[in-house]
């Protein structure tokens, strides 16, 4: 009986991301948080909190400074250490609905740059978030992926793979 | 949803650490081309040439083929094979980070926990 309890009440498990390329112009990210709604929400909204979790320590990358105005016309910026000048990300949140929904732009890379849909979903005390990336077109996407999957891009020296897969990526500084 | 398979990443990335290897996918991206005409362009010995298109055989970005004496490269991996491999990274990096919120949500649950209980002592 004990054992069970245990069990049960054990260090919440782990869950699962996925990552789709959903359609020609689409991506999609998927996870279940362990918390309701308005604590993720918080998370994702209050910079305070927001660098704690959006740079992990294994991107190898380090946050200089983080801007977010959350409402909807409000802008964020993000930006890294590079060498050698530092990377900038910004855009607009184009939408504000507390707890269940956050869309903004990503602006840095012109006018290629995708339109990002977050959705918070309570489902018994925890939360599914549903990542959607939308691309202006099919190129704007191909070409994100054969940035980050050819030789375009590439730092020589990388040493370790986090290194890698925070350089192969330009979109990991995005919110 | 379909579950992408980790191995094999380390052997890509060794790969793609060498300015040549890269330059010879670029170049097998454009046409397929024999292990002599890609020693030509990037000014190598036969030997030498030989050696990086092991490499990237090996990691499964390029296939040869011999045809008489020639032996042919060509692009190994199709293009969704790379895009599957990028969307697994991708995936991949987003865990991590998940990871960590999924730290912060902690924290502040157990916060909104105890100042629930000191809220209800005052």
């Amino acid at each position: 009986m004990d054992a069970t309890r245990k069990e049960n009440e054990a260090v919440p498990m782990k869950n699962h991301t996925t990552a789709e390329r959903k359609s020609e112009r689409e991506l999609v990210v998927t996870r279940t948080i362990n918390g309701p709604a308005r604590v993720v929400f918080e998370a994702w909204t209050r910079p305070e909190l927001f660098k704690q979790w959006w740079v992990p320590k294994s991107f190898g990358l380090s946050l200089l400074s983080c801007e977010m105005d959350v409402r909807v016309g409000g802008r964020y910026r993000l930006v890294f250490k590079g060498d050698p000048e530092p990377m900038a990300f910004y855009g607009r949140y184009i939408e504000v609905t507390p707890h269940s929904r956050l869309v903004w732009t990503n602006e840095e890379g012109g006018d290629s740059g995708q339109v990002t849909t977050v959705t918070f979903e309570e489902r018994g005390g925890k939360t599914l978030l549903v990542m959607h990336d939308l691309y202006p077109s099919k190129e704007a996407l191909d070409d994100a992926i054969a940035s980050g999957s050819t030789a375009g891009g590439m730092d020589e020296q990388f040493e370790q793979l986090d290194k890698l897969l925070a350089s192969l990526d330009t979109s990991v500084g995005r919110p | 949803m379909v579950q992408y398979h980790t191995v094999g990443f380390d052997a890509s990335f060794g790969a793609l650490s060498d300015a040549t290897r890269r330059g010879v996918l670029e170049q097998l991206g454009r046409a397929d081309a024999s292990i002599t005409d890609l020693a030509e362009k990037f000014h190598m010995t036969l030997t030498g040439m030989k050696k990086h298109v092991g490499v990237l055989e090996q990691a499964g970005l390029v296939a040869t083929e011999k045809v008489g004496r020639v032996r042919t490269c060509t692009l190994g991996r199709r293009r969704l094979e790379e895009e599957m491999a990028w969307i697994e990274r991708y995936r991949q990096l987003w865990d991590a980070r998940f990871d960590e919120l999924d730290k912060v949500v902690e924290e502040l649950k157990r916060k909104e926990k105890v100042d629930g209980r000191n809220k209800k002592r005052e």
